[in-house]
């Protein structure tokens, strides 16, 4: 763990040896979520080549009418509005300066860049025709009209954003000092771009199920569906760090600081209180819309109960959940409106996707997902969690950075005060 | 072009018009071209289901067995092999058989959704498909008449839809159903004058007839033009679709995008160097 601050990398080989070495698995293996997870993983990878050879179909029942499932509703479009949370706190630190929100940025970014990095790959999986997944960015003939070709260039942008705003946590790992200034000094461009491209494809994926209009239910089918999906990707994002924030403490407990777990409640609270304000005002959007459309009858139909199971069961009551735990600096009721925030995203996506779409067809003639289709679903999640095990445990991430770069750092800000020093003396 | 051609064909020799040198798709006297569309007669169609059987022979699709009657005790839907299907409907005026295929819509969601253009609005009124498609199925999901479908069964799927037989309008033969239909049930035209005719058998007939044309103004209008004796949600029509074309949903989003693109680094370049002033 220490070998990243201690040893030079001086040239390839040492770059290759010390990457080989950082490849073994760390600390015991056969822990019980490993244990549990390794299986699934395994046949899950399996299905995967599987689809991959033989088709769509060996994996996924075809459903007429029915084209997008679990795979869209659950892993793409609510894994990235759980990305929010990197887009959101890198506003918070570095456009607002927010120092307090300073020690979560890294894991938050990590776990951003690898869930559009997971759930974007998920795209290449559902796609039929996925050996022409590339069409879109390299091809002869864009689609430049279409949500989703926009989508697919955001997607690719923002992976390289997110990677540009991780990459000085790699180059402390590697100790490569030059590397690591160049990284740091990209970060602020980065963050705005990530920002910018990140509302435009929050709100994009929300445009582009709008061209359905007659096939989702009027409940859910509003002309401010991207306004709503962007605002929504807000307390989503918020309430993953929030329950990734209380995972990690108990599993990476080890690597954090003692000043990080005295400010982790304060954080917290920070964040629900962010959660419950933003969840108002996307509730008082719902409000707005649900008045201006005019469908206030169908409440009382099943679909309506459903909606009302969406808006008021997972984001009125988590929002009051929320402010409640900020009242009363209650991290566990933070906790449990966290958990219910992201059902209710998830559902409230699916509902889009495949629930409150061609509401009308019969139950027997409806989608239903496979056990194939889930476990492929469950396999990306545990990638990703892998993924994010592997580099939290080699990479300063939670872990206090190298010593050689925070004598960087502390150089940069004594040149920042002598040069004002200097300025205030001409 | 014989008589039979003629009679299935609206707008040879109309003032203005002049048949492309290829045969059938009309081109207006200043060369701009037109949608072409059918016009199908509910109320002349019999279920005899030729037009299934000349589809698969024309698209090389699996040829259906049209002595079959057992295929009208459910309302079927088109399949990737099976691109156009005639359904028999129960009404208050008895049994109705209607021929279901792609609308080919004027302003079709399934091409305004395609990253890749695979998905094309050809000039005179087709809708067709492309290999360099990815697969997204975009397209499936914006239809609000159920009609592409990716063969999900096969390693490398497609999409599978009616085509309007493009490749036989370009040879300047027609679409092989109007070719096949024996009653007259379809007519092949340009939309223009297929919605005059379709409006002229109205008039004429106003008690044979509802008086609308499926097709004239739903999402935008479509190429294929539909009369009938009876309201339309009695024969497996969507009755709850507005005028408005599904693209223009979209557009309001997409025109925000360069100003967001824009404006949004600037206001926050704006807000860091505010902060960082405060913190000096």
């Amino acid at each position: 763990m220490q070998a990243a601050a201690t040893r030079e990398i001086r040239n390839l080989k040492d770059l290759v040896a010390f990457i080989r070495s950082e490849l073994k698995p760390k600390g015991k293996i056969l822990t019980p979520f490993n244990v549990i997870t390794a299986p699934i993983l395994a046949i899950g990878l399996g299905l995967i080549v599987y689809r991959f050879i033989f088709g769509l179909g060996t994996v996924v029942h075809e459903v007429p009418g029915f084209p997008w499932g679990i795979w869209i509703g659950f892993n793409i479009m609510s894994g990235v509005a759980f990305a929010g949370g990197a887009y959101v706190l890198t506003f918070v630190v570095y456009i607002l300066r927010s120092e307090k929100y300073h020690p979560i940025i890294r894991p938050t970014v990590l776990n951003g860049f690898l869930a559009y990095l997971f759930y974007a790959g998920v795209i290449v999986v559902d796609c039929g025709r996925w050996w022409n997944i590339t069409n879109p960015i390299l091809g002869n003939k864009f689609g430049v009209n279409a949500v989703l070709f926009l989508i697919a260039w955001h997607f690719l942008l923002y992976m390289l954003t997110e990677l540009v705003e991780f990459s000085p946590a790699i180059a402390e790992w590697l100790g490569l000092k030059k590397v690591r200034r160049i990284l740091n000094s990209m970060t602020i461009g980065a963050v705005i771009f990530g920002i910018t491209l990140s509302t435009l494809h929050q709100s994009g994926l929300g445009a582009l199920i709008m061209m359905g209009k007659p096939n989702i239910h009027p409940l859910w089918w509003t002309e401010y569906i991207p306004v709503l999906f962007f605002v929504s990707s807000i307390f989503a994002g918020l309430s993953m760090v929030i329950f990734e924030g209380s995972i990690s403490l108990r599993v990476f407990g080890r690597q954090m600081t003692e000043e990080y777990r005295r400010e982790y409640p304060d954080i917290v609270v920070g964040l629900a209180k962010t959660c419950a304000a933003v969840m108002f005002v996307y509730l008082f959007l719902k409000a707005l819309v649900l008045i201006h459309g005019r469908h206030w009858d169908l409440l009382n139909t099943p679909m309506g109960y459903w909606y009302l199971t969406e808006v008021v069961g997972l984001v009125l009551i988590p929002c009051l959940m929320f402010a409640k735990g900020v009242r009363s600096r209650n991290l566990t009721i933070i906790r449990v409106a966290a958990l219910l925030t992201m059902a209710g995203i998830i559902i409230n996506r699916c509902n889009y996707v495949f629930i409150a779409y061609k509401w009308y067809v019969p139950l027997s003639e409806r989608y239903i997902p496979t056990l194939a289709e889930t476990w492929i679903a469950f396999t990306v999640v545990l990638a990703h969690i892998w993924t994010f095990r592997w580099i939290v445990n080699r990479m300063p991430v939670y872990r206090e950075v190298p010593e050689w770069a925070k004598e960087e750092e502390e150089e940069k800000i004594i040149r920042k005060e002598v040069a004002q020093w200097k300025a205030s003396r001409m | 072009m014989d008589r039979r051609t003629f009679l299935k064909t609206l707008g040879a020799g109309i003032v203005g018009l002049s048949l492309t040198p290829s045969g059938v798709m009309a081109k207006m006297a200043d060369g701009r071209v037109e949608f072409m569309g059918v016009l199908v007669d509910t109320t002349r169609c019999i279920g005899c289901r030729s037009c299934e059987l000349a589809c698969a022979e024309a698209n090389g699709l699996p040829l259906p067995d049209i002595e079959d009657d057992s295929v009208f005790e459910h309302e079927r839907r088109t399949t990737v092999t099976q691109w156009t299907v005639v359904n028999r409907y129960e009404t208050e005026k008895g049994e109705v058989f209607v021929k279901k295929q792609c609308m080919h819509c004027c302003q079709p969601a399934c091409v305004a959704a395609c990253p890749v253009k695979a998905m094309q609005k050809r000039p005179y009124g087709p809708v067709t498909w492309d290999l360099n498609c990815i697969g997204c199925k975009t397209c499936i999901f914006s239809c609000v008449y159920d009609i592409p479908h990716l063969e999900i069964e096969k390693p490398a799927p497609k999409i599978q839809k009616c085509i309007f037989c493009w490749e036989r309008l370009k040879e300047g033969k027609l679409p092989a159903c109007v070719e096949a239909c024996p009653q007259e049930a379809l007519i092949f035209g340009t939309r223009r004058e297929l919605l005059e005719e379709a409006r002229t058998r109205i008039y004429e007939h106003p008690d044979r007839y509802v008086h609308h044309i499926y097709g004239e103004r739903e999402i935008g209008g479509t190429c294929w033009l539909y009369l009938s004796s009876v309201p339309f949600d009695q024969i497996g029509f969507r009755t709850d679709l507005e005028s408005t074309a599904l693209p223009e949903h979209t557009t309001g989003f997409l025109y925000a995008v360069p100003f967001i693109l824009v404006l949004w680094p600037a206001i926050l370049l704006g807000m860091y160097n505010t902060t960082k002033r405060e913190e000096e």
